[in-house]
């Protein structure tokens, strides 16, 4: 019977050796760019998602990744900690390095490439275990037992996440007694519990209302100076609010990527004005 | 307005009288196994019946009915009773129908004895004389009956302790002495073997304590005989309502109600006395009386046996199926495979498991490990063992298709918020999946248990017998008998209610059987739903 091994359940990789990691000219703005896309096809089985994505993501700052449904936006993001992989029948042509390491090389790890790249899920999805046990999984996990340092990550990543004085008395009942806010925000200190450097956000509001999106917005702005993060929202002025470059997707392609201010103000595509005035979308 | 066909009236009609159609029965299937096989073990009245030809009848009224007579006035009008007349040893027929109309006189004598003894069914009559030895100790049915209640007491005390002598300390010597024996006979296959070393040491060795053992147990048997016959010296002399006379033992008497003199207090302690008997004693005469408690004992063995084989194995393979096969065209056939191995016909796997497990595997099992037992089959004769895996195998389908749903069931969030962290699929698996999976799975164990506590057929051929003389656990290393042959309650139904030679008799039984199967389905059912719910509170997962 056909099977996957137990972590290279990939996607089949055709390894492209005209890919050059040069600057490319559109979207240069960091000296050392956290991760760097170069030439990105993705294919669903036969149906091509992503055509020709290249771009560099800077280190501590905000990137945000808008467009209309179905633009390929969330599965760009996905391929950046290999979330791709556990979907069937995906090819992904090109390269992208996270820290100038190629995570899609042949031997690759995938699970060191999640430790680095945390994600934050659309719909928030705390595990059905304690609050604690939430926040500490992903060391857990690592195979840290020492309950002094679980602790200490523990309180660290639930501040980080700017959920601690909510929850410091309830450690240990179930996550899944928050609310929905509140759980985003446990997510998020999930993910930073293992110190990731780069974390992704798969539209982290869309299933909230405007005070929880608020929080989450502040708390983007506090751990922007620690972690590079990259956000896919379908909220552009959410976009516009928290992020310090926007990247414009349109049938999986990349249109437009530049300094927020500048998209939104002076979108140089067609496509890029008429999405942000709302002439569709 | 909308026209009939359209609006949802009909169907919800239709849909309840469904519904409805199924409880009732199976409320009606439950009341009449409940009324038959409860009411069996309340005390009745004995009533003394003569007829018009002179003869004089004692017993229970068991049923009454009409005279069926097609075709003339009176058909059904008329009506017979069956009487239960016991004495079986005396008369050769313990029931009989009377015709209404042939009886003179009916009576409810006081002096009228229910005994229920160890041969022959229930004497139903008088007492006469009681004798201790050559003396006689009380005469009169008053007296003796006085003298006799705590005897029947003392009796069942008696039992015990020759219970214990018999199954204790002389099986213990037996059990010994058979294992001196397979001593020897494995210095027999051995030196055959090896002609060149010297065996007459070891050989001296056996005998000696085969000798001492043997000594053990002849006085042991010395003791038994003492004990018996000390038991049996007191004897009660009945006479049956048609005059006739018969001795018994105390020994042999296991209870004696005065069934026309008992409160209601007291026919509920004979009823409890019953019940507790049927419950938890031994079976007698070829299982139409006494307990079942052999029974019971096998079934709940055997579907713990066969969960603890079937489950872990279902899971492994779902979670193969599930996690790391390639969903394609192969895994789905064998899905299709695994979901019809489902419904093949129980007695199919019965055949395959008689002729792999006991003949092929057993039988292998016996000529490497125990050749000195030869020709005497171990495991290469049906036992609980053989009979579990058999059932195992029908059910693991069972719990492959409910593991494989609750698995799948598992939302794909949830794998995600581990894997994001860094965690490894195994990891995933194991902390997140495999728990959220739990209740799932237990649903399967729950399917699985039910349908293999009520197999039968499977059974019949791979290790349940009418008798098993030893439960599959005991006092004697290593305790847990696995080769042993066992009782099943299933099976026992069949037994009593079909093979038995007395038909009559055995039916309340059957039924009384038959609610305790469906107890022991329920209760281990009932302990699987309370264990997953208490899984399913603590694994719940997100409302939205």
């Amino acid at each position: 019977m056909a099977h996957t091994t137990a972590e290279s359940e990939g996607p089949r990789l055709r390894l492209r050796t005209d890919v050059e990691f040069a600057r490319p000219r559109r979207g240069q703005a960091d000296a050392s760019p956290a991760v760097e896309l170069r030439g990105v096809n993705l294919f669903y089985g036969r149906n091509q998602a992503l055509f020709d994505i290249s771009m560099d993501i800077g280190a501590k700052r905000v990137t945000a990744f808008i467009g209309p449904s179905g633009c390929g936006k969330s599965t760009l993001l996905r391929c950046l900690n290999r979330m791709n992989d556990l979907i069937d029948d995906v090819t992904i042509e090109g390269a992208i390095r996270v820290q100038g390491q190629d995570i899609y090389a042949r031997g690759a790890d995938v699970i060191e490439v999640r430790r680095r790249v945390g994600m934050v899920f659309q719909k928030s999805n705390p595990l059905p275990k304690s609050i604690y046990e939430n926040v500490v999984y992903g060391l857990r996990i690592a195979g840290i037992r020492a309950k002094a340092v679980l602790d200490e990550a523990c309180e660290r990543s639930l501040r980080g996440a700017a959920l601690w004085d909510e929850v410091k008395d309830r450690l240990h009942q179930s996550g899944l007694s928050l609310s929905g806010g509140q759980q985003q925000r446990l997510c998020i200190a999930r993910a930073i519990a293992v110190e990731p450097e780069i974390v992704l956000m798969d539209e982290p509001c869309s299933a909230l209302d405007p005070i929880a999106t608020s929080k989450i917005e502040e708390l983007i702005d506090e751990i922007k100076s620690t972690y590079t993060l990259v956000i896919v929202t379908h909220n552009l002025q959410q976009a516009a609010r928290v992020s310090d470059r926007t990247a414009f997707f349109w049938l999986g392609r990349l249109v437009e990527y530049s300094d927020t201010a500048e998209l939104f103000t002076k979108p140089k595509e067609k496509h890029t004005e008429d999405y942000i005035t709302g002439r569709f979308g | 307005m909308t026209r009939f066909s359209e609006r949802g009236d009909a169907a919800i009609w239709l849909t309840g009288t469904g519904l409805g159609i199924s409880l009732l029965m199976i409320a009606g299937m439950i009341a009449i196994i409940l009324v038959n096989g409860l009411g069996f073990f309340w005390p009745r009245p004995i009533e003394r019946i003569t007829l018009d030809d002179g003869t004089v009848l004692m017993g229970e009224i068991v049923a009454r009915e009409g005279i069926p007579r097609p075709g003339t006035s009176d058909h059904l009008r008329q009506f017979r009773i069956q009487m239960k007349l016991g004495n079986r040893d005396l008369s050769g027929a313990d029931f009989r129908w009377i015709d209404e109309r042939a009886i003179l006189r009916r009576e409810r004598p006081e002096d009228a004895l229910y005994i229920e003894r160890r041969e022959y069914g229930p004497f139903i009559g008088a007492a006469a004389r009681l004798t201790d030895g050559e003396r006689e100790v009380a005469s009169g049915s008053e007296a003796v009956w006085q003298a006799l209640a705590p005897l029947v007491a003392k009796a069942g005390r008696d039992r015990a302790r020759i219970r214990r002598l018999e199954r204790d300390a002389i099986g213990g010597v037996n059990y010994q002495i058979e294992r001196e024996r397979l001593r020897l006979r494995a210095i027999e296959l051995e030196s055959r073997r090896r002609p060149d070393r010297d065996f007459t040491a070891e050989r001296a060795a056996i005998e000696r304590r085969t000798a001492a053992l043997q000594a053990r147990y002849a006085d042991l048997e010395q003791e038994l005989a003492g004990a018996v016959e000390e038991a049996a010296r007191t004897r009660v002399t009945l006479v049956t309502a048609g005059g006739e006379e018969k001795e018994l033992a105390t020994l042999d008497i296991f209870r004696a109600c005065p069934a026309n003199r008992l409160t209601t207090a007291g026919r509920a302690r004979v009823y409890a006395s019953r019940l507790w008997e049927f419950v938890s004693g031994d079976p007698r005469e070829s299982n139409t009386e006494g307990g079942i408690f052999p029974a019971i004992f096998g079934t709940v063995m055997m579907v713990l046996i066969m969960s603890g084989l079937a489950v872990p194995f279902g899971v492994l393979a779902a979670l193969y199926l599930r996690e790391y096969a390639r969903q394609g065209v192969l895994v789905r056939m064998v899905r299709v495979a695994v979901n019809n191995l489902a419904g093949v016909p129980s007695i199919v796997f019965g055949v395959f498991g008689l002729g792999f497990f006991v003949y092929l595997v057993g039988g292998t099992i016996d000529q490497v490990f125990y050749a000195e037992r030869l020709p005497a089959p171990t495991f290469g004769t049906g036992g609980i063992l053989w009979a579990s895996l058999t059932l195992g195998l029908l059910t693991v389908p069972v719990v492959i298709v409910a593991a494989e749903e609750a698995l799948a069931a598992v939302p794909r969030s949830m794998r995600e918020a581990s894997l994001a962290t860094g965690a490894t699929k195994f990891q995933t698996i194991l902390r997140v999946v495999l728990p959220a999976a739990a209740p799932g799975i237990l649903t399967g164990l729950i399917l699985a248990m039910a349908r293999g506590a009520g197999e039968v057929a499977p059974l019949m051929i791979t290790g349940v017998v009418k008798l098993a003389p030893d439960l599959p656990v005991d006092g004697f290393f290593p305790f847990l008998h696995l080769d042993r042959k066992f009782m099943h309650l299933g099976f026992h139904i069949y037994d009593v209610g079909f093979q038995s030679p007395n038909v009559e008799a055995a039916k309340p039984m059957v039924y009384a059987t038959s609610i305790l199967l469906l107890l022991v389905v329920l209760l281990l059912n009932l302990t699987a739903i309370i264990v997953r719910n208490r899984l399913r509170r603590k694994y719940q997962t997100s409302a939205f």
